[in-house]
């Protein structure tokens, strides 16, 4: 639910990065913020447990710059990729504009990944979205581990409407502002046709 | 779901309820944020605050709590309230649709902010009801045929904004 501030002549998005859990979320996030000039981020934001798992969400507010006069605001937030959080995972997603889905490119997490993904499209129905239709981009992280299967194969597996799909290394920074660019991208094309 | 568009002249009829509810509660920082998230307006000393992380930690909040409401079989809690060593944080919801976040030290007391609050959460309900009815006639025009000002974004708008 996009939030067009006539008053302050500003448009606020809201976009989430979703998958299963140590996929590599908050690390995106991390990346964007170490990334990003300091006049155009606020604070990131990070709750999370002891041991640096997301307990509830990291949040990252950037100011993109000026489209017809608006000033465009997006709200970054991860949602916690373990399983038993989906009660906080769900609150997330409330008023979203845009989702990403950081899927890990391991073997071993390709179910984790199927799982998660249904788990997003299940809890997009509870507040009335629809996944085919909202902005949605695929990213296939690690792909530096030696354990990482082909982004084909990951691909045929995870893509199911020839959703914008990037490979990353969310460490390293590779692909991480192009899957945001490709979402923000959606999100402000979406606001074109309302 | 419908966007939420807030106009100048409801922005400005928010501003004076906040305004009068910060003075009349003897409160230091009073402001309105939506339920995703979104600062909607804000009086008092603002300055030193960080007020996009309060408004979305503190939409954080009352969604884990009505999340918590409603595994108890409560609609929701409509006021929140955190206790400090000096400040204080009164949390309430209008019309199930915002929320308005009160912060006060000693100088005023819970009895008074939560006296002045429901006083302001009434005149704010109805501007809230305003806004909702604009943004339903705006769609209808919308559907009409009237161009919303997005609707000339081109793609070279938005690479424009991706360029270092």
């Amino acid at each position: 639910m996009t939030f067009i501030n006539y008053a302050a002549r500003e448009i606020n998005c809201k976009i989430v990065y979703y998958g299963p859990g140590l996929c590599g979320k908050t690390t995106n996030l991390q990346y964007i913020y170490d990334r990003t000039n300091p006049a155009a981020k606020g604070k990131l934001i990070s709750l999370a447990t002891e041991t640096d798992r997301t307990l509830f969400f990291d949040f990252l507010p950037l100011d993109l710059g000026t489209v017809r006069g608006f000033k465009t605001r997006f709200h970054l937030y991860t949602v916690p990729g373990q399983v038993f959080y989906d009660a906080s995972r769900k609150l997330i997603l409330k008023g979203v504009d845009g989702v990403v889905f950081v899927a890990d490119s391991q073997e071993a997490r390709m179910d984790a990944n199927v799982e998660s993904l249904m788990n997003l499209e299940k809890n997009l129905v509870d507040h009335g979205f629809d996944l085919q239709a909202i902005p949605y981009v695929l990213q296939l992280n690690k792909r530096d581990l030696p354990t990482a299967i082909s982004a084909e194969e990951l691909y045929r597996q995870l893509n199911f409407k020839g959703e914008p799909t990037f490979e990353a290394t969310a460490p390293t920074g590779q692909g991480v502002f192009d899957t945001l660019k490709a979402v923000a991208k959606q999100v402000l094309m979406e606001l074109r046709k309302k | 779901m419908s966007d939420f568009i807030l106009f100048d002249e409801e922005f400005h009829q928010i501003k004076d309820v906040i305004g009068r509810l910060k003075a009349d509660a003897q409160a230091k920082v009073v402001f309105i944020v939506d339920k995703n998230g979104q600062q909607i307006a804000a009086q008092g000393d603002i300055q030193s605050l960080d007020t996009t992380s309060l408004a979305s930690l503190t939409a954080g909040n009352v969604a884990a709590t009505d999340g918590l409401a409603r595994l108890i079989g409560e609609k929701e809690f409509p006021v929140l309230f955190h206790e400090g060593e000096r400040d204080n944080v009164y949390i309430s919801i209008v019309g199930q649709r915002v929320i308005l976040v009160v912060i006060f030290d000693e100088r005023s007391s819970l009895g008074l902010v939560r006296l002045r609050v429901r006083k302001a959460n009434s005149e704010l309900e109805r501007v809230f009801d305003t806004i909702q009815k604009k943004v339903e006639s705006e769609k209808t025009r919308r559907q009409e045929g009237y161009d919303s000002p997005f609707a000339e974004i081109t793609d070279e708008d938005i690479d424009s904004l991706f360029r270092e």
